[in-house]
């Protein structure tokens, strides 16, 4: 395996000045199963490909607040704690303003606890990348947060295994989604994710979760909070799962994925307990 | 660089037998590869303006800021760890706030950039941290008029009449001293800032970027914020326009 | 150990001791002290205080209005107090009660909307947190019996809403269409729901304007810790603005017809 004299500490720059545990951590990032997140004029949307747990199926999606939730990749336990926190933050801005906490502020929020984690000693950087929907007083929103401190807003992104493929899928479409109804929007969605499965893999209501902000689709049974999080799982998911069109009927809109991922094979989430 | 697998360059801690500390020069390689950004000192304010290069278009253009506010008189651009810069301006925002707190009148930009210094300087010390990857360019007008400092990595700094930081610094300071920086107007040094971040960008032949320029001065009631749209999109074309004629 | 050098080998301390009365043990240290062993008292009453503060919702926005009299006890100390303050651009609060916990008060809104003004994210604080801020810091003093000795009114207009509430020194809020801190609770309020209740969406500027003179006038006959000099705060759309300080005109030629009042012998 490469290795260098400067990597062994996230407390040292390389000659380069590059943070060479910094990018290792990225790469954790890069071996959990992936997730895409779109937005629109109206709503933001979250998709993600759950790996197969023995008899179950983990966890991608959790709620931070009613107008914010996260889908990840990486180490399951570093996003519960960095989601714990955003909870926390979320809540003291209703306690203290009685204001939903504006996305972007809970983003950089944990993106700033993120950063201190790649300047000192004795710590590693969070092993864990999200994508974070929500909605505010400015409208609907995504971003990517990264365990290098960073964030970003995005019309529309990917992370986790594979995703390079999706990224590819969504910088070709992605100039349409602004007045994508949510219905399409979520069909390009899982159209970008179908792009990061192993070979002879398909999505099915077992293997995917759907995150979305924004009114109520036709699809949704359950009566939905007026335009809040929620997370749509196993049947749920089916009647959107219809209404992807094929990949080699032409129609899908989609080439061929050009990018490959260059991580590792493995798309399971880190799980720390051992 | 002479200096690596000898071991004398793996902590902010150690000095090389010559009397260096590698890792803060390190830490300046990161400022190096980043995007340019730019100070102007003027008569009346200060202005700030950063080459954003822009690495997915998918991003969404005008929401990721890079030149942050510190206090309602006080600005800030970073070039180097975009992660490292959030830390820095957060650091100033405490600095500023706890000056008001202690004195009840905004902090003159001499006791921020001051206190700034110490903080950068601390983190070179000491081999549990590592330094800053990053330069800070402060600008702000207080009760002494504008003023303009650049903090390095080292922890140094000084005060500027035109700064630049970054990857395109040497042409872009090059740029800057041709200008009769004290007797421009704000919208005069507007219109250079948008010039010679074009041109910096140009001269590097990079991927896309994005331009932000921000000011402090009459025009915003001397506080920092963006400046307004119309004046943003005539600054841009006028830079494109000059970025032909000069080729 | 005693640090002070000063004490070491002194049997004695002059200061306190001249002629050397005291027995040894019980000479002056500068060791720890029990700062709590006498109990601590906490604030009992406001010191320089502060009279009404009337509210009132009219078609454009809020009328806020406040005199500019500090009183120390009563005696008119300060004549040109402003208790009107703007927090933000959409926000203006009026304080009664303690002036210097009004200023303290002003301080920490500075702080909050400065912090949120270097956000530069689009988002600000409107009067709804502003006032709900407020409430949380009062009811926490007031939790920790060390209130915050004010009654005071937000009001503010923010994405086409008009906010009026109240908060006072217990935690207390209530909203309504018109509001009054103080005596202005006993005497303006009636007035001002007559002219106001129903037509917070019709009344003009003029005719707020005249109902807060008219409030402000019969709280300047009635309110003995009150002045003929005040402000008007009007917060629209448009932002907030702060008047200069305008005159009661009163009339008193009536007072003479009062018996027991003036020159009158009998």
């Amino acid at each position: 395996m490469f290795r260098n004299t400067y990597d062994s500490d996230n407390t040292v720059f390389s000659p380069q000045g590059r943070l060479h545990q910094v990018e290792y951590a990225l790469e954790a990032v890069k071996q959990g199963s992936a997730a895409v997140g779109l937005r629109s004029k109206t709503h933001a949307v979250l998709l993600a490909l759950k790996a197969r747990e023995l008899a179950s199926y983990q966890q991608k999606m959790f709620r931070i607040d009613d107008h914010v939730g996260i889908a990840i990749a990486g180490l399951t336990s570093d996003a519960r704690v960095l989601s714990n926190f955003m909870r926390q933050q979320a809540m003291s801005s209703k306690m203290i303003f009685n204001r939903p906490v504006p996305v972007n502020r809970l983003v950089s929020a944990i993106a700033d606890k993120a950063q201190v984690n790649t300047q000192e000693y004795g710590r590693r950087p969070y092993g864990v990348g999200f994508l974070v929907i929500g909605q505010d007083n400015s409208g609907p929103h995504l971003y990517e947060f990264s365990p290098s401190g960073n964030s970003y807003e995005y019309y529309a992104m990917s992370i986790g295994a594979r995703s390079q493929s999706a990224k590819t899928y969504l910088e070709k479409h992605y100039e349409s989604f602004a007045d994508c109804s949510l219905e399409d929007l979520i069909r390009h969605g899982l159209h970008a994710l179908r792009e990061t499965l192993q070979q002879d893999k398909e999505l099915n209501v077992n293997n995917t979760s759907i995150g979305i902000v924004g009114p109520a689709s036709e699809h949704e049974t359950a009566a939905v909070r007026q335009g809040g999080f929620r997370i749509l799982e196993n049947e749920a998911v089916d009647p959107f799962l219809q209404t992807m069109i094929a990949k080699d009927s032409g129609d899908a809109g989609n080439a061929p994925a050009a990018g490959s991922s260059s991580s590792a094979p493995a798309d399971e989430d880190v799980q720390m307990s051992g | 660089m002479t200096s690596i697998g000898t071991g004398y360059d793996l902590s902010a801690s150690t000095y090389s037998p010559d009397g260096r500390i590698f890792q803060v020069e390190y830490a300046g390689k990161a400022v190096e590869n980043s995007g340019t950004a730019i100070g102007l000192k003027v008569k009346d304010g200060v202005v700030l303006a950063v080459e954003k290069l822009v690495h997915s278009k998918l991003l969404v253009p005008d929401a990721n800021r890079r030149i942050q506010t510190v206090d309602r008189h006080i600005g800030l651009a970073t070039a180097g760890l975009l992660a490292d810069g959030r830390n820095i301006s957060n650091r100033a925002r405490d600095e500023a706030s706890s000056y008001r707190d202690i004195y009840r009148s905004p902090a003159p930009l001499k006791a921020i950039i001051d206190r700034l210094g110490l903080y950068v300087q601390a983190y070179t010390l000491y081999s549990s941290v590592r330094p800053f990857g990053i330069s800070t360019i402060l600008g702000g007008v207080d009760e002494n008029g504008p003023s303009l400092y650049v903090v390095e990595p080292s922890g140094v700094f000084f005060g500027y009449n035109g700064a630049a930081i970054g990857k395109g610094r040497q042409l872009a300071k090059t740029e800057l001293e041709k200008l009769k920086l004290n007797e421009l107007s704000m919208r005069e040094a507007v219109m250079e800032a948008a010039r010679i971040i074009y041109l910096v960008h140009d001269d590097a032949k990079e991927k896309d970027f994005e331009l932000e320029i921000s000011w402090i001065g009459p025009e915003s009631n001397y506080t920092h914020v963006h400046v307004p749209k119309d004046l943003f999109n005539e600054a841009e074309a006028q830079a494109k326009a000059a970025l032909e004629t000069f080729e | 150990m005693d640090h002070f050098p000063t004490n070491w080998g002194r049997p004695r301390h002059e200061g306190f001791d001249a002629y050397g009365t005291f027995p040894i043990h019980q000479r002056p240290t500068n060791g720890p002290k029990d700062a709590f062993k006498e109990g601590i008292e906490r604030t009992q009453q406001p010191i320089v205080t502060g009279t009404s503060v009337l509210a009132i919702k009219y078609k454009d926005g809020i009328m806020m209005a406040a005199d500019n009299l500090a009183s120390y006890g009563s005696l008119a100390r300060f004549k040109d107090i402003s208790r009107l303050h703007a927090v933000g651009n959409n926000t203006i609060i009026g304080a009664g009660g303690d002036m210097s916990d009004f200023q303290y008060i002003q301080t920490i809104l500075d702080d909050i909307t400065t912090e949120e003004f270097t956000a530069q994210d689009g988002h600000s604080l409107g009067p709804a947190e502003i006032h709900e801020y407020l409430s949380q810091v009062m009811y926490a003093r007031r939790t920790k019996m060390n209130p915050l000795w004010n009654a005071l009114l937000v009001g503010g207009v923010k994405d086409g809403k008009k906010f009026l509430a109240y908060v006072d020194l217990l935690g207390t809020t209530y909203s309504a269409s018109t509001l009054a801190t103080g005596f202005g609770g006993h005497l303006a309020i009636p007035l001002l729901r007559e002219a106001v209740e129903g037509r917070e969406d019709t009344l003009t500027e003029e005719e707020a304007l005249r109902i807060i003179e008219n409030s402000m006038r019969v709280l300047f006959y009635r309110d003995a810790r009150s002045l003929n000099k005040y402000q008007v705060a009007i917060v629209t759309e448009a932002g907030v603005k702060i008047s200069e300080s305008l005159k009661v005109e009163t009339s008193w030629s009536f007072a003479e017809g009062i018996r027991g009042y003036g020159a009158q012998t009998q």
